[in-house]
């Protein structure tokens, strides 16, 4: 009988353990990162248009012109790239040649939100249906990926541009070969 | 519940919070393919795929733009002769084993898989042992009443 009582113990301790791993999982913060399989890869073929009139339009002959940049996936309907603006201004006079894709969206709306929140683009793409975001692994706006000048992928920031985040940023493109 | 109505009218109008776009959606988004065999292959391809932006649907289930874009690139890939373990390999490489709902045993799944047959085959021989001694006492006849 006693046997029994402590092998019943063990078996109450054990489902305590598990659900205090419940419970420590269930308070943990959710990662919602989806980070793309492609960091390291080279550039999947492409050919955008141009998403507005001032800006030539983005292939991957042009990621592979020899100098790193940054690409810069965003929308003109996308809160956080708004938020992310005044850091890409700052990667731009830090030297860093950053080009963009915009992601559905429209050519008037694209143009109102340069206007708006500043142009550090040297080209942009127009992906109406999200097919290069897609083909380099990225599931939201915004997302930065540094190419380096054989038109390689060699660094992936998932979400906006904070601060803390251009020293980064810079290093990666250094490390790229700027 | 008189209350109720005023209640229900204002949550009518709190709108969703997220940002959308205001394209249309992808050409094969919303729209079958013609041949009935490739379409049945793409909605059961499009079933096991994980949509990105709502992580918890598949692209099937799910009104997300993202989510239709992938339905452009499932059925157009299928329709240009691709296979679907071609495309849902294409996802992966992509972004990795997440994207797929697909089970694979691999080289940090196979416990998964193990485990389940390792507990059965344990309860089967425990329970066989059990039931095996009481049958043996019974045909003795030391049972005690």
């Amino acid at each position: 009988m006693k046997r029994l009582r402590y092998s019943l113990w063990i078996i109450v301790g054990l489902a305590a353990a598990l659900f205090g791993l419940f419970a420590y999982q269930l308070t943990q913060p959710k990662d919602e990162f989806v980070e793309s399989a492609m960091v390291g890869e080279p550039m999947p073929d492409f050919e955008l248009p141009p998403a507005v009139q001032d800006r030539p339009g983005l292939s991957r002959a042009d990621l592979a012109d020899g100098t790193p940049k940054l690409l810069n996936i965003f929308a003109s309907w996308c809160i956080p790239c708004a938020a992310e603006a005044p850091q890409l201004a700052a990667l731009e006079r830090r030297g860093a040649n950053i080009v963009g894709v915009a992601i559905r969206d429209r050519p008037e709306d694209v143009q109102r939100f340069l206007a708006i929140y500043g142009n550090p683009f040297s080209r942009i793409g127009r992906d109406d249906i999200s097919e290069v975001q897609l083909s380099i692994g990225s599931s939201g706006v915004p997302e930065t990926f540094v190419i380096d000048g054989s038109g390689t992928i060699t660094y992936q920031h998932i979400g906006d541009i904070r601060d803390r985040d251009v020293p980064t940023l810079l290093e990666e493109l250094r490390k790229a070969g700027g | 519940m008189r209350w109720l109505l005023p209640l229900l009218a204002a949550l009518m109008l709190v709108q969703p919070a997220t940002a959308q776009d205001r394209m249309p959606p992808a050409p094969y988004a919303y729209t079958q393919l013609d041949d009935p065999e490739l379409e049945e292959q793409a909605r059961e391809l499009m079933l096991t795929l994980r949509c990105l932006k709502c992580q918890s649907q598949s692209i099937a289930d799910s009104d997300a733009p993202m989510a239709g874009d992938m339905r452009h690139q499932v059925r157009t890939r299928l329709a240009a002769g691709e296979s679907p373990d071609e495309i849902r390999a294409w996802l992966v490489s992509r972004y990795g084993d997440y994207v797929s709902y697909e089970p694979q045993v691999s080289a940090t799944t196979w416990p998964l898989f193990v485990i389940p047959i390792v507990l059965l085959l344990l309860a089967g021989t425990v329970l066989l042992r059990r039931v095996g001694k009481r049958g043996s006492v019974e045909d003795e006849g030391e049972e005690p009443a």
